[in-house]
């Protein structure tokens, strides 16, 4: 365990890529199976011990600590781990087992058994061993490293290429034994079932027009709808249909009638959509089909799903991620010739000039779609997202001002800073109501001087809560707005973030509910 | 009853602790910027803080100065003030206001752990204390500085290839670290930056041990490698600290207890050495002045007056704009 809050604590303080792709590969050759096993599932966020959250630690440092302390110190922190492991007061400074057996006897412990233990765990080490080790249940080790990053470092640790360890990821299994041995040379290349596996998805960058396409010839290029549903990716052969999420989660459970109605021996990659026979409803209507695990059939009837198709990476046993992408796209053409339903074709569309596609992007009747998808059609299938190959175009967004309510500290880098900002606008009564909560848009500068304004404007405290001034104006931007009878105000916004602020705007310009309402829905 | 208000002005005899803005009278607990300010008539300070003040803002920075040792007081009016060691950096004090009824102590900075170098900080026994919070949260629990010490030591070894630059506050924690350096028996040269080197050359006349200290300068550029430099924090992500190759940045404050904080200011090694008080030395020197009345001046105040009132003490945050963690950096 000291190796590994070593590493953590190292990674955690190390801002060169370099210097942590060499920290961990000294960490993966150092360290012998199966704790490097345990370490790798940890830092891809794959360890699950289903027993332990968060909230089991928060209950165990509250029965040690003052509970309004334990707050206090939570939201100056801002990560649990860290606040808890300082907090713990017994301290002998000895060292934790290794990883494999420290998690072996959780396994074996028995319920009545495993508080004790752990308390037992964490009196007998050092701060930055409880540290990194609540950061293995805690989800999310927030120490700025990505999967991708690990697996760099295992591609370079075997000398083998990065999209090689891309493939067969999620064919392999905890503690990763055969991964290290063909790494190292030991062994072969671990062999994995394409249709038993998720298979990384191909992604967009963000269209910057002037950067990425004011020189390329449009003919280059497919344009489609960028779809307002989920990514699936759909992996269905002799033995039944699975849908994966664009994390690799397998969400089958909840789509029932789609995975019984598909056949055929394909990988293909497309969007899930809430409506029926290719007629898309909005997003709003989905998240009702997403709210639920295991729907009933009558749950189901009322809210129907299909998939519109954009890609396929395996069909009838052939691997087409290194074809073009319009050869993948003929493919389709001709499965599709004939009715697949609910899985339709995700039309393209047809475009002289990338104008034509800057006006079709904000097209948007019925905000089915939220802008296009622009495509290099001699694009293979690339796991992840490489560069100049697939673009997203999303529609412009929408504004509206409104005036900063509470503000909240945030989590992980930004802990220190009071960064999530809850925000609204005056209904009919002259009330100022909540109309949604932005976390992103500003500049660390102007974090700075919105941090200097919370604290010197606060007129309330509700736990880490803070009610402020309402004088600050802030100019948010939006995807979408509906209504949701959730919020007090009836309305939500997608993907709220700060545009502008306007810090010498008064308040009393701020356009009301009613005036809002009229001109976005 | 001796009437003092929430900007620390004491009425009965016209006189402020550390104010912010030039004033008749002053009581000065030591020389950081954000206590000892310069343009005050009348100063009454320890002899080593008036001598930090002439050398910071020049020997007229106030009209007169009235020193007085450890220990000793002087009656102003009604009022007898004694200074005490605050042991949070070379003639830091805290000061005793004192009538026979009433007894005030305002703590200033400061720490109660040992500190070699400086007085060692005595409880003063008193009705109202006036104390500092800035390490006010149970999360601050300060390790011996000798071992953080010995991990940067250890770390610099192991990349004799590396520069390892050191922010630390000019005043009194770069001359700590130094010390501390060389107590842990690093003997090699030392730089420091050019803002500090007068308080160094200071803090040895008072037979403060800081061994052979060089300027980092470009002429020195090629001697670096393996080699510790000491500058103020702000010279870290300044343009000053590009002329060196390799740098590893550390970074000596209590801030540096929590990690996340440490990574923000990308800071690679953080030594955990504070000039201030961790939550138990806090919590402790209250109980033991036997205060009845607390006020807290500046810092995280929450937790230090929920902990007061839970354990029966009166508290009152005070607020002092100008204090605030930043300054601290």
């Amino acid at each position: 365990m000291k190796a590994f809050s070593n590493l953590l604590s190292d990674l955690i303080l190390t801002s060169s890529r370099n210097r942590k792709l060499s920290l961990l590969e000294q960490y993966f050759s150092s360290t012998p199976d199966p704790d490097r096993g345990y370490a790798l599932a940890a830092l891809t966020g794959s360890l699950i011990f289903k027993n332990i959250k968060a909230s089991f630690f928060k209950d165990l440092i509250k029965e040690k600590q003052d509970e309004h302390l334990f707050d206090l110190s939570y939201d100056y922190v801002g990560d649990l781990a860290e606040t808890i492991s300082l907090l713990w007061d017994q301290e002998i400074g000895g060292n934790m087992p290794r990883l494999s057996s420290l998690f072996e006897n959780l396994k074996k412990a028995k319920d009545d058994e495993l508080k004790n233990h752990i308390i037992n765990i964490l009196n007998i080490s050092t701060a930055d061993q409880r540290w990194a080790f609540i950061k293995l249940f805690t989800g999310g080790l927030r120490i700025g490293v990505s999967s991708r990053l690990v697996k760099q470092a295992l591609a370079n640790y075997g000398n083998v290429d990065l999209e090689e360890i891309e493939k067969i990821w999620h064919g392999l299994h905890f503690p990763y034994t055969n991964l290290f041995s063909w790494l190292e040379n030991k062994g072969s290349k671990p062999k994995i079932s394409i249709y038993d596996i998720f298979h990384p998805m191909m992604l967009a960058h963000p269209l910057v027009m002037e950067k990425d396409l004011a020189a390329a010839n449009p003919k280059d290029f497919v344009a489609e709808y960028k779809w307002d549903g989920i990514r699936v990716q759909i992996v269905s052969h002799s033995e039944g249909c699975r849908l994966y999420s664009r994390t690799g989660d397998e969400v089958s459970k909840s789509f029932p009638e789609i995975v019984k109605t598909i056949q055929g021996n394909f990988v293909l990659d497309g969007e899930l959509l809430a409506g029926i026979n290719n007629e898309p409803k909005t997003f709003n209507d989905l998240q009702q089909r997403l709210n639920k695990k295991a729907p009933s059939e009558k749950f189901i009837k009322k809210n129907p799903c299909f998939i519109k198709v954009y890609d396929v990476l395996f069909f009838n046993g052939d691997d087409l991620r290194d074809k073009t992408l319009i050869y993948r796209k003929k493919v389709l053409n001709s499965y599709f010739s004939t009715n697949r339903s609910p899985m339709f074709l995700s039309e393209t569309i047809e475009f002289k000039d990338w104008n034509f596609l800057d006006k079709t992007r904000d097209i948007s009747d019925k905000q089915i779609h939220e802008g296009v998808m622009i495509k290099l059609v001699s694009s293979p299938y690339i796991a992840g997202r490489p560069r100049g190959k697939w673009f997203k175009w999303k529609r412009n967004p929408k504004n509206v001002d409104a005036i900063i309510m509470y503000a909240q500290r945030g989590h992980g880098k930004r802990s220190s800073f009071y960064s999530d900002y809850t925000f609204g606008v005056f209904n009919r009564e002259k009330e100022l109501v909540p109309i949604g909560k932005a976390y992103s848009g500003f500049t660390d500068e102007e974090l700075n001087r919105l941090d200097k304004f919370v604290r010197s404007k606060t007129i309330n405290r509700f736990g880490p809560v803070r009610e402020v001034e309402k004088t600050l104006v802030v100019e948010i931007a939006f995807d979408e707005m509906s209504l949701s009878n959730r919020h007090k105000s009836g309305i939500a916004l997608r993907f709220p973030r700060f545009k502008r602020i306007r810090w010498d705007k008064p308040t009393n310009e701020v356009e009301t509910l009613e005036q809002i309402r009229k001109s976005f829905l | 009853m001796i009437s003092i208000d929430n900007k620390l002005y004491i009425k009965d005899i016209d006189t402020y602790i550390d104010p912010f803005f030039p004033v008749e009278r002053a009581i000065i607990t030591h020389g950081h910027a954000d206590h000892a300010r310069a343009g005050h008539k009348n100063v009454l300070c320890t002899p080593e803080t008036s001598e930090i003040m002439k050398i910071r803002y020049g020997e007229n920075c106030a009209s007169s100065f009235q020193t007085i040792q450890y220990g000793h007081s002087v009656k102003i009016g009604k009022i007898s003030v004694t200074l005490y060691p605050a042991a949070h950096i070379l003639g830091s004090a805290q000061v005793l206001l004192e009538t026979p009824k009433h007894r005030i102590v305002v703590t200033g900075d400061y720490k109660t752990i040992l500190d070699r170098h400086l007085d060692p900080f005595e409880v003063v026994p008193c009705d109202l204390l006036i104390t500092e919070a800035t390490f006010g949260l149970p999360i601050f629990k300060f390790n011996k500085p000798e071992m953080e010490i010995l991990r940067l030591l250890d770390n610099i070894s192991k990349n004799r290839e590396n520069t390892f630059l050191i922010g630390a506050y000019s005043l009194g924690k770069a001359q700590r670290i130094i010390w501390l350096l060389r107590e842990a028996g690093f003997s090699d040269d030392i730089f420091v930056h050019g803002s500090m080197d007068k308080l160094c050359d200071f803090y040895q006349s008072k037979g403060v041990r800081l061994g052979t200290l060089r300027k980092a300068t470009l002429d020195n550029k090629k001697d670096f490698k393996g080699k510790i430099i000491v500058a103020p924090p702000s010279a870290l992500k300044d343009r000053w600290s590009r002329r060196f190759e390799n740098i590893t940045r550390c970074y000596a404050s209590g801030w540096m207890q929590v990690k996340q904080r440490a990574k923000q200011s990308q800071i690679e090694i953080p030594l955990v050495i504070s000039d201030h008080s961790d939550w138990n030395e806090l919590t402790n020197t209250i109980k033991q002045t036997g205060a009845e009345k607390v006020w807290i001046t500046h810092g995280r105040e929450d937790a230090l007056k929920y902990w007061c009132e839970k354990n029966g003490i009166q508290a009152e945050p005070l607020s002092l704009q100008h204090r605030d963690e930043t300054s601290e950096l």
